[in-house]
């Protein structure tokens, strides 16, 4: 008795949940987003921009990611089911570009064109490669963080992880640029809390304690940054500069406060967007340029409501 | 003096009435997608669900064994990617030849499940404590050994084929089932005769069962017990060489999750958390269960969000047909 219930169960709750984004339009063409992530605003974001351009284009968009950015079998699996669907074309954010490379030639064995976005793939098989400059960008957080500090003194990053591209070029270009430019700037310490909220906090009282004189501290995504607020907050240092990156709700009223100086935003919106449109050019056969660059923008109190970045910020 | 103690009767009835269970839901999920999901039912995406399952179905296995002698291991995901990145270090970074690479990852595996068990059998450690620490110290000693980077197999060209080669697809072209599927197929059949057909097997259920009788009846149940910890962890060290070919690289941020995949498999697959009842067919059906699951409802569209909705409730309604029957059968 039990058995046949159960089945029932599981199977009248799959298609309940199934109908409701089944069936919508086979006939549409369709392209699959395979994401770094899902779950975060900045995903959000992406996903944003691609649902934009779907509704713009009239063409049925996915957007799938794993849920941590060390998954990077989860992402393959994902990338397969995409795969299986054939797609008109396919956007994908490679969280390992080596790893990813035998998934991405069957796709173009199949005639599928791929899209690359946010982290470019060590390979000449995406037709194009939707992106922000991440080394420049955090080159751009070092060169304010100068500004605000007046060019000397101690300052330390929170970093989100030392294995993922995004992670490697921030903390470099933010590394690199003072080393260049800001010679009397010295980094003290740099510490990985996984874009955790909380782990950003303990790193950063730790970083406060070991480091009384601290000028500056710069987060390098929207987790490690709010993590870095925190921790500011929390142990009263408000003469600490906090530079943070992306957006969010928690990020915007912190500048609007003062609390923090000011981030560096991407354009997580247009990612998502340029990323369905190439697609869609790609799938028709039309040329689609190599390399997009989506920009980033510095924003702090003074200009986070003009229209250009108001665009940009999530919530 | 040392017979070992028969499982009762009563558990391999209700063991096999929980895998037709399983079984038939398994089933019911194929037909359901192929008829909801037009591009479900072709070759190159079956093949794609068991590859996904490579990985999660040997770990679960390795977690049967522990949770079959009333424990659990929580160290899997990470001692999995500890094994990886040391065949990593033996191919990569010293350059020896791939089978002391396969051996390394194996051996690292055993060593490492040989110290849980010590943990848990000799130390009194309660297992899910024991495992927890080792969880942590092995993800740390992946990103100290590997330097947190990960450690690709470039300069090993044959390591690609253990898990994305296809054996079978040389001799039967038209089925190209990866090698990872392969070894993970071995790997169930061997645990399973060793459960079912040796004296370590019957020791693994007599512990889950009744450990003070094992005790009592004059055997080394801590030894047993050690010996089983280690068998778990060279399987590990098996998925470790599966998921490290297939990306062609030891990724050492990985691996903090997938021991709640595998235990989930497990429980789909009608072994007891409480211990002493559970077979490996079950846990392969209940690893092909979540993978059929995810890949269908990725096929079908589904909103991502919703996908996990109802992987949990799976999981939930299958341990309460199981808890449903037993408690009728008593």
């Amino acid at each position: 008795m039990m058995n046949r219930r159960t089945l029932f169960a599981a199977v009248s709750a799959t298609a309940l949940l199934a109908t409701t984004s089944f069936g919508l339009a086979q006939d549409k063409v369709y392209i699959p987003l395979v994401s770094k992530g899902f779950q975060h605003q900045f995903w959000q974001a992406v996903k944003a921009g691609a649902d934009k351009a779907a509704a713009e284009f009239g063409v049925e968009v996915t957007f799938e990611g794993p849920d941590t950015e060390a998954q990077v079998d989860k992402q393959m699996d994902m990338l397969a089911a995409a795969l299986a669907k054939k797609p008109a074309a396919i956007g994908f954010a490679a969280l390992d570009s080596q790893a990813a490379i035998p998934m991405l030639r069957q796709a173009q064995e199949a005639g599928i064109p791929v899209v690359a976005f946010d982290s470019g793939v060590d390979s000449d098989i995406p037709v194009a490669t939707a992106t922000t400059d991440n080394a420049a960008a955090a080159g751009l957080a070092a060169d304010k963080m100068a500004e605000l500090i007046g060019g000397a003194g101690k300052v330390a990053l929170v970093v989100h992880d030392q294995t993922s591209r995004t992670g490697i070029d921030r903390r470099d270009g933010f590394v690199n640029r003072m080393k260049e430019s800001h010679p009397n700037i010295e980094i003290v310490d740099i510490q990985y809390g996984a874009g955790d909220q909380l782990q950003s906090t303990e790193i950063t009282k730790a970083m406060l304690t070991a480091h009384p004189d601290m000028k500056g501290i710069f987060g390098a995504n929207e987790g490690s940054a709010i993590g870095v607020l925190n921790a500011v907050k929390e142990t009263g240092r408000s003469e600490v500069v906090v530079i943070g990156y992306d957006s969010g709700a928690a990020q915007k009223a912190a500048i609007m406060d003062g609390s923090m100086a000011g981030a560096i935003t991407q354009n997580p919106v247009g990612i998502g967007y340029e990323t369905v449109k190439a697609a869609l050019m790609a799938s028709k056969g039309e040329t689609v340029p190599k390399l997009i660059d989506t920009g980033f923008f510095w924003y702090d109190k003074t200009n986070m409501d003009s229209p250009e970045i108001a665009a940009v910020l999530y919530d | 003096m040392t017979t070992a103690p028969t499982a009762p009767k009563i558990n391999k009835a209700s063991g096999a009435q929980q895998k037709l269970l399983a079984f038939a839901s398994l089933i019911v999920l194929l037909l359901f997608f192929s008829v909801a999901a037009p591009n479900f039912m072709q070759t190159s995406n079956i093949i794609a669900i068991l590859q996904a399952t490579s990985v999660n179905g040997v770990l679960a296995i390795a977690a049967t064994l522990v949770i079959i002698t009333g424990g659990i291991d929580l160290s899997v995901g990470t001692l999995m990617t500890f094994c990886a990145v040391i065949a990593g270090v033996v191919l990569t970074y010293l350059g020896m030849p791939l089978p002391f690479g396969i051996l390394a990852a194996i051996a690292a595996g055993a060593g490492c499940g040989l110290i849980s068990g010590t943990l848990v059998a000799k130390m009194k450690i309660p297992p899910f404590i024991a495992t927890l620490g080792m969880m942590l110290i092995l993800k740390g000693l992946s990103l100290v050994i590997s330097g947190t980077k990960p450690i690709y197999f470039n300069d090993t060209p044959n390591f690609y084929e253990i898990s994305t080669g296809s054996l079978i697809g040389d001799i039967i072209p038209a089925v190209p089932i990866p090698n990872g599927v392969l070894i993970l197929f071995i790997v169930a059949l061997t645990i399973g005769y060793v459960l079912n057909r040796t004296v370590l097997g019957r020791y693994c259920f007599a512990l889950g069962s009744n450990e003070e009788a094992v005790r009592l009846s004059g055997v080394n149940a801590d030894g047993w017990k050690m010996a089983i910890y280690a068998l778990a962890g060279g399987i590990c060290g098996i998925a470790g060489l599966i998921i490290a070919s297939r990306l062609n690289s030891a990724q050492p941020a990985l691996g903090l999750g997938y021991e709640l995949d595998a235990i989930a498999a497990v429980v789909i697959g009608g072994t007891s958390l409480a211990g002493g009842r559970g077979s490996v067919l079950g846990t392969i059906i209940g690893a092909l269960i979540m993978s059929v699951l995810l890949n269908g409802l990725r096929v079908m569209s589904v909103a991502q969000e919703w996908q996990t909705v109802v992987t949990g409730s799976i999981i939930i309604i299958a341990v309460y047909a199981d808890m449903m029957r037993r408690r009728k059968m008593t």
